[in-house]
């Protein structure tokens, strides 16, 4: 009959506001500023540097390489190299930025600088909430900005955290082998020429 | 203490009028009541605004405004603000004088219709013998409007939507009419007061509405489907239809006066919904005989409160119609049935009373309900759609 579906419906929506006052479940809205969702490993927007240690200046393990900066598609990447030395995440003597500038207005978050760092020095960040007030200023962020722990990283993406430790790990054990070896040669001159036959 | 309570209004104003001088008390008695109607109905036009937007918000399981004061109660001093700092754009090629005119006009006539709605017991603003026309007359100002806002935008979606809105409720006027036509035949006055003051009395100690009457529910419940219609409400909502012609015709306008057309046509809905009430729900008087000690006023702000809760509830009930099936509802339903409604208060009015004019009339009610609405719904089948070029 005429008006049957009407009423059908009308108690349908009837359940639903009753319902949402008497189970919380009903409504899906996150209060976002008092509430947040749990986050998704897999989020990334921005990059950001990451430091070993407590002092972001010394852990600092981007070596101003400039290769993020070619590879950038936006070109949002502005490096200067340092002129001096200091020892990096593995040890080696490496340059270090003097300036290294992100646009994160310019910034796409395609995450092919992280790709492409041999150092594991740059990664991507997941806090979102950016706005400022300053729109050219505010968006350019500098090195000082940039520099997170290696703690944050392992907090925000552990999976990711615990594979890029590993590969440093690995470097570092290869070059601290590779500097005893060349102390053993300076012991012992015969062993260098087994070295120099054998590669 | 119950009449003094129901009078107070009254009294105040009587209070406040003997203080000036003889030859401008009539004018300053018509003054009060007019700021008393202009604040009592625009507060009311913002609380409903945060009403229905939370109670939609709970239909659809969400929350709804809570943020901006207590519970999100401030809200309205919220929109208010922004749209009167929004700026106001006039298309280059619009008529500049219509295109201002149009949501002013719509205001004015909005507010005028409460002229003749007996809020409570003696509280009309003017008792006009003929009540009832005058409400329609200028109800079709603000038909008049929409026109104007369309016509004067010059713009295709604008006038689109005012040409439907202007076939949406030319239809619709007519069954509202109709079913307004049997109160006043069963009342024999125009006047509204004398129609409230007909349903008055109580047998045992239930009213004399006409509600409580085969023709006068029957006549409800086509007056208000055609009263939402009148005022473009969901799901007659088709002049304004988003996917089709964005905001229909009042596209071209932003700020205060889209706001001034948002208040005009929510004073038309309590307006139209005052207007049921009078008819139909005994105006101001209590439901229950035992009841009448409570002030009439508040009987009548209690019973538009409900009404506004059936269109919100309506409105997130219901999709919008479509334009053939808007207009086969008009003239294929609602006018039949309007029309038969008044032979049905006719036969009310001579059969004697009893049962038998119960069954009779509550019969020529249903019947042809019954056989009207199998009529409409011939040919519809609902089966799952057969996409042909999609898959």
């Amino acid at each position: 009959m005429l008006g049957e579906g009407i009423a059908k419906g009308l108690v349908e929506t009837a359940r639903n506001f009753f319902g949402s006052y008497v189970s919380k479940d009903r409504l899906t809205t996150v209060q976002y500023p008092e509430e947040r969702l749990p986050q998704i490993e897999a989020t990334r927007d921005f990059p950001f540097l990451v430091y070993d240690g407590d002092d972001w200046q010394a852990g600092m393990r981007c070596v101003g390489c400039q290769i993020c900066e070619k590879e950038c598609p936006p070109k949002c990447i502005y490096i200067e190299k340092s002129k001096d030395k200091k020892p990096d995440a593995v040890g080696k003597p490496q340059f270090y930025p003097a300036v290294f500038n992100i646009d994160v207005s310019v910034c796409m978050s395609c995450q092919i600088c992280v790709e492409v760092c041999p150092f594991e020095a740059i990664k991507m960040d997941t806090e979102f909430e950016l706005s400022t007030t300053d729109r050219f200023g505010g968006l350019l962020w500098d090195k000082a900005r940039l520099s997170k722990s290696n703690a944050y990283y392992g907090k925000i993406h552990p999976t990711d955290a615990a594979a890029s430790g590993a590969v440093l790990a690995e470097e570092k054990a290869k070059v601290e082998a590779k500097a005893k070896a060349a102390a053993e040669i300076k012991v012992n001159p015969t062993l260098a020429d087994a070295v120099v036959k054998h590669g | 203490m119950g009449e003094n309570a129901d009078q107070f209004f009254v009294n105040l104003q009587h209070w406040l009028v003997g203080h000036v001088p003889a030859s401008l008390q009539s004018i300053v008695s018509a003054l009060l009541s007019v700021v008393a109607i202009l604040v009592v109905f625009a507060s009311l036009f913002a609380i409903t605004t945060v009403l229905e937007r939370k109670g939609l918000g709970r239909i659809q399981n969400r929350y709804g405004p809570n943020r901006v004061g207590p519970f999100g109660f401030l809200q309205p001093i919220a929109d208010g603000i922004k749209s009167l700092t929004k700026e106001d754009i006039v298309p280059l090629a619009a008529d500049k004088a219509v295109h201002f005119l149009a949501p002013v006009v719509l205001v004015l006539a909005a507010f005028s219709l409460y002229a003749v709605l007996p809020i409570g017991r003696n509280m009309v603003l003017a008792n006009l013998d003929a009540g009832v026309l005058f409400f329609f007359a200028v109800s079709s100002v603000m038909e008049l409007t929409i026109f104007m806002a369309g016509w004067s935008s010059r713009n295709k979606y604008s006038l689109l939507g005012a040409m439907r809105a202007i076939a949406q409720m030319i239809s619709y006027e007519v069954p509202l009419i109709l079913a307004s036509v049997t109160v006043i035949m069963a009342a024999g006055s125009l006047s509204t007061v004398a129609i409230v003051e007909k349903q008055a009395g109580y047998t045992g100690i239930l009213p004399h509405w006409f509600v409580f009457t085969p023709w006068g529910f029957a006549g409800f419940v086509i007056f208000m489907i055609a009263a939402t219609a009148e005022s473009n409400r969901s799901p007659f909502d088709l002049p304004e239809g988003e996917s089709e012609i964005i905001a229909g015709y009042y596209i071209e306008y932003s700020g205060f006066k889209f706001a001034l057309f948002f208040l005009g046509e929510y004073l038309g809905m309590f307006a139209i919904s005052g207007l049921g009430i009078t008819l139909f729900l005994g105006g101001w008087t209590a439901p229950l005989s035992f009841l009448t000690w409570i002030p009439s006023y508040l009987w009548f702000l209690g019973k538009l409160l409900a009404m506004i809760v059936v269109f919100i509830w309506v409105r997130g009930t219901l999709p919008r119609l479509r334009m053939d099936q808007l207009m086969n509802f008009a003239w294929k339903f609602m006018l039949p049935m309007a029309l038969l409604n008044l032979v049905t208060a006719g036969v009310w009015r001579f059969l004697p009373e009893g049962v038998l004019r119960w069954i009779v009339c509550s019969l020529l009610v249903v019947v042809p309900y019954v056989l009207l609405g199998r009529g409409l719904m011939r040919g519809w089948k609902l089966e799952k759609r057969v996409y042909r070029f999609a898959e």
